[in-house]
C-alpha cells in the first residue's frame, strides 16, 4: 500500500510536474489511501528535499556532461533532486508560454528574452523569490533588470572577440598590432586578400545572431539602438556592406550562423573571424589567436554579453521559491557552473579563479572582455530590444545583399521599429 | 466510436426481430418499415459520427481558433491571463497596409505559378516518355521518385549547399564553363529563383506519378485508331492524350496549387524568406510574424494565414465549378 503510494506520487511528479507538497496534501486528505505515519514521513521529506525542475537550452549536454555534474553537485548540497529538461533555445519563449499553467521551477533563458517573458508575467522578481544577487557583476546582471526589478541571474557570460589566423597574417605581411580601428582593420583585410587569402568571416544571418554579431561594430561606432538611422549607425553598417561588396568578406555571411562562420574560419583560408569565447578551445587547437574588436577610432568596442539567465517562473506554491533561489545561487556561485558551459563566471571571485586557471572560454582575455561587454537590453530597452533587433538584422540583410544602401535600409528599419514600439 | 458500435449492434438485432415479427404478423409491416427507415438513418449517422468528430476536432476547431486569433490582439500575456482584447479588422488592416504584403503576395503568385507550370510541363513530358515501355524504364521511373521520398529538410539543405555562393557545386560548375558566380541565396535578385528551382525539382515526381496513372486510363484503341488514320506523334498528343488527360491534369494542378501556396520548409531552410523580403511568401511571412522575431505578433500572423486560406479556398471553389461543368457536358 505504502509502496503504491510512493510510486503514484513519483509518477505524479514526473508526469505533471505538480508541486510535491500539493500532491501530498491531496493524498493526506484522503485517510483511506494511506496510514498517517507514512504521510508524516513524506511531509518531512518535502520540507528538507523534494524534486525541482530545471529547463535548460543545452540538449547537446547529456547526463554525463560537466554541466549535469554541476547541477547534481548543487542538488546534493541542498539535499534535493533536480529534474533537468533540455530544449531548443529558439523554442524557449514558445515552450514557456504554452506551459503557462505548469512552469518549471527554474527556466534558463537567453538573456535578451528575459524582458519579454517578464513582461508576460511569467517570471518572479528577486524581491519575490528572495534571490541574492549581490555578488553578480553589474554589467552582466543588468540584462535581466527591468525598471529596477531583477528577473534572475546569469549562469555565466560569453562575448565576442576578433579571432585571427597568425599564419595567414604572417604570409600576407600584416602585423596584428597594426589593427587598432576600423580603417586599419579594413587595410589589413585588403592586404590579406591581395596576397591571395580570404579576409574576414562573421555571421550576418537574419536572426538574433546577426544582430548579436553586428553590435560590437555598431556600438564601436558610437551608435545607439534607439536611433538606427543616425550617421553613426550608417557608418557601422557601411563598414560591413563595403567588406562584402569589395570581397573582403564572403557572400555566405548572409546565411552563416556563428557555427558555420566558424567552420569557414577553420578552413585556414581566412585571416579574421568574429566569433565567441565558446570557440576558444578550438582556436587553441588550431593555433588561432584573439583580440578585442576595435572601435571606429581605436580602443576596444563594447561587445554584447551572451549567455543564459536562470529565472524563477511563477508558481502556485510560493513556498518553492526559497529552494529554487538556493539552486540558482548555488549554480551562479563560484565558477563550477560557468566553467562547465564554457562561460565566464558571473561573479568576480569565480571569474578571477577561472582566469588564474586559464579555463577555456574564460581566460584572462575573455574575463576582461566580458567585464567590458554590454548587455543587449541595456539602456532600459527591455521589451523594445527584440523589436529593434529584428529591424536591425533585416536592415543588415538588405544592405549586405545589395537590396538598398545602408542609409535607406536603416531608415526603413527605424521607421518600422517606431511603428511597432508605439 | 463506442456509441456507433452499440447503435450498429442494436440495428442488427432490430433487423432480426423485424424479420421474425413480419413472419408472425403481416399487418404490422408498414409500421416496422418506418421503424426500419429510422434505424437505417441512425445507422448511417452512426457511421458518420467518427468522421464528423474528426473534422470538427482537427479542421473546424483549429480554423475557428485561427479566425478568433486574427480578430483579437493576442500577446504573450494573453497566454497567462487567457484574455485578449477584441480588435476587429485591425490586424487585417495592419497586414494589408504593410510594405511586406505586396512583396509577399507577388512572391507567392510567382512562386506558385512558375512552380505549377514547370512541374506540370516536365512531369507530363516524363509521363509521356515513360508511357512507352523500354528496358529499365520502370527502374528509371522509380529513380525519378526519389526527390519525393526525401524529407523536405534534407532536400532543402542539400540544395542550399549546392547553391552556396562561396563553395557551392553549382557556382563551381559555372566557373568551369567560364561564367561568373551567381549569388543564389544571398542576392535579392536570385533568391526567389533559387527556392523556385528547388521546389520544381521536388514537385516533378508528384506530377509524374499522377499523370502517368492518368495515361494508363486512356483506352489504347484510340491510339491504334489514330495511328491507322496516320496521325503523327505531335498530333496524337494534342488531339488524344492532352484532352483525355484533362480531369487528371485538373486535379494534379489543383493539388499542386494548394500544396505550393503553403510551401514553407524549403524556403525557410534555404533563405528564411531573405535577403530582406526577396523570397518571402505569405506562408513565410505569417511564420515570421508569429515565431520568427523576438516579439511574437500572433494575431497579425493568424490574419496572414487566413488570407492564404481564403486564396486556396477560392481556387478550390473554382475547381469544383469546373468539375461540375465538365460532368454536365
Amino acid at each position: 500500500m505504502t509502496t503504491n503510494h510512493h510510486l503514484a506520487t513519483r509518477i505524479g511528479i514526473a508526469f505533471t510536474g505538480l508541486t510535491l507538497v500539493g500532491v501530498l496534501a491531496g493524498c493526506s486528505s484522503d485517510p483511506a489511501e494511506t496510514s498517517s505515519p507514512a504521510t508524516g514521513d513524506e511531509t518531512t521529506a518535502a520540507e528538507t528535499g523534494g524534486t525541482y525542475t530545471l529547463w535548460d537550452p543545452y540538449p547537446n549536454r547529456d547526463d554525463e556532461s560537466t554541466w549535469a555534474m554541476a547541477i547534481n553537485a548543487c542538488a546534493d548540497e541542498l539535499g534535493i533532486t533536480i529534474d533537468r529538461n533540455s530544449g531548443n533555445t529558439g523554442d524557449t519563449v514558445k515552450d514557456l508560454t504554452t506551459a503557462a499553467s505548469n512552469l518549471p521551477d527554474i527556466a534558463m533563458v537567453d538573456n535578451p528574452k528575459v524582458s519579454t517573458l517578464a513582461d508576460a508575467g511569467l517570471l518572479t522578481t528577486a524581491a519575490e523569490n528572495g534571490l541574492d544577487v549581490s555578488n553578480i557583476q553589474a554589467n552582466i546582471l543588468s540584462a535581466g533588470e527591468i525598471d529596477g526589478d531583477v528577473y534572475g541571474v546569469p549562469v555565466g557570460a560569453n562575448t565576442l572577440g576578433l579571432y585571427y589566423n597568425p599564419e595567414v597574417l604572417a604570409d600576407a605581411g600584416v602585423d596584428i598590432a597594426s589593427v587598432t580601428d576600423y580603417d586599419s582593420l579594413t587595410a589589413a583585410l585588403e592586404t590579406v586578400v591581395a596576397a591571395g587569402h580570404k579576409g574576414i568571416t562573421f555571421s550576418a544571418v537574419g536572426t538574433e545572431e546577426g544582430t548579436f554579431q553586428f553590435l560590437p561594430w555598431f556600438w564601436g561606432a558610437n551608435a545607439d539602438l534607439t536611433q538606427l538611422d543616425a550617421p553613426e549607425s550608417v557608418a557601422a553598417l557601411q563598414l560591413w556592406t563595403d567588406w562584402v561588396a569589395d570581397g573582403l568578406a564572403p557572400q555566405s555571411v548572409l546565411t552563416n550562423t556563428q557555427g558555420t562562420s566558424w567552420d569557414e574560419f577553420l578552413t585556414g583560408e581566412y585571416a579574421f573571424a568574429e566569433n565567441g569565447s565558446w570557440f576558444q578551445g578550438q582556436a587553441d587547437e588550431a593555433g588561432y589567436d584573439v583580440i578585442q574588436i576595435p572601435g571606429i577610432n581605436g580602443g576596444s568596442a563594447p561587445a554584447p554579453t551572451g549567455g543564459e539567465f536562470m529565472s524563477i517562473p511563477v508558481q502556485d506554491d510560493t513556498a518553492r521559491y526559497a529552494t529554487s533561489a538556493k539552486i540558482v545561487e548555488c549554480l551562479a556561485d563560484g565558477s563550477a557552473g560557468a566553467t562547465s558551459l564554457g562561460y565566464v563566471a558571473p561573479n568576480a571571485e569565480g571569474a578571477a579563479a577561472q582566469a588564474a586557471e586559464n579555463t577555456a572560454g574564460a581566460t584572462e582575455f575573455w574575463v576582461k572582455a566580458v567585464a567590458d561587454a554590454k548587455p543587449r537590453t541595456a539602456d532600459n530597452l527591455g521589451t523594445d530590444y527584440p523589436i529593434i533587433s529584428e529591424q536591425l538584422y533585416t536592415a543588415i540583410q538588405v544592405a549586405l545583399s545589395g537590396g538598398a544602401s545602408p542609409e535607406d535600409a536603416l531608415k526603413d528599419a527605424q521607421a518600422e521599429a517606431d511603428s511597432r514600439i508605439n | 466510436m463506442k456509441t456507433s458500435m452499440t447503435r450498429t449492434q442494436r440495428a442488427a438485432v432490430g433487423q432480426g426481430v423485424k424479420e421474425g415479427a413480419a413472419q408472425a404478423a403481416p399487418s404490422g409491416t408498414r409500421q416496422s418499415a418506418r421503424r426500419a427507415t429510422i434505424r437505417k438513418q441512425a445507422t448511417a449517422w452512426a457511421f458518420l459520427t467518427p468522421i464528423v468528430i474528426y473534422l470538427v476536432l482537427f479542421y473546424a476547431y483549429p480554423l475557428y481558433t485561427n479566425l478568433d486569433l486574427s480578430f483579437r490582439d493576442y500577446t504573450l500575456r494573453s497566454f497567462i491571463s487567457g484574455e485578449a482584447e477584441w480588435a476587429g479588422f485591425e490586424n487585417y488592416r495592419q497586414v494589408l497596409t504593410d510594405n511586406t504584403f505586396g512583396t509577399a503576395l507577388w512572391n507567392t503568385f510567382v512562386f506558385t505559378g512558375a512552380s505549377l507550370l514547370f512541374q506540370y510541363a516536365i512531369g507530363l513530358a516524363l509521363a509521356v516518355f515513360f508511357y512507352r515501355k523500354f528496358p529499365l524504364s520502370s527502374t528509371l521511373r522509380a529513380l525519378f521518385l526519389v526527390p519525393w521520398l526525401l524529407p523536405l529538410l534534407v532536400s532543402a539543405s542539400t540544395w542550399a549547399w549546392m547553391l552556396n555562393s562561396e563553395s557551392g557545386i553549382v557556382n563551381a560548375a559555372l566557373s568551369w564553363i567560364g561564367l561568373d558566380p551567381i549569388y543564389w541565396l544571398t542576392s535579392p535578385d536570385w533568391s526567389l529563383t533559387a527556392v523556385l528551382i528547388t521546389n520544381i525539382w521536388i514537385g516533378i515526381p508528384f506530377n509524374l506519378v499522377l499523370l502517368y496513372a492518368g495515361l494508363q486510363a486512356i483506352p489504347t484503341e484510340l491510339y491504334e485508331a489514330s495511328s491507322i488514320d496516320g496521325a503523327g506523334r505531335w498530333r496524337t498528343f494534342w488531339s488524344i492524350t492532352f484532352p483525355l488527360l484533362r480531369p487528371v491534369s485538373a486535379i494534379t494542378v489543383l493539388l499542386g496549387l494548394v500544396y505550393t501556396l503553403k510551401v514553407f520548409d524549403i524556403i525557410w531552410v534555404m533563405t528564411r524568406g531573405g535577403p530582406g523580403d526577396s523570397s518571402a511568401t505569405l506562408a513565410i511571412w505569417s511564420y515570421r510574424l508569429g515565431f520568427g522575431g523576438g516579439s511574437p505578433q500572433l494575431s497579425p500572423a493568424a490574419a496572414v494565414a487566413n488570407i492564404l486560406i481564403l486564396i486556396a479556398f477560392a481556387f478550390g471553389l473554382f475547381y469544383v465549378r469546373a468539375q461540375r461543368k465538365a460532368l454536365n457536358q
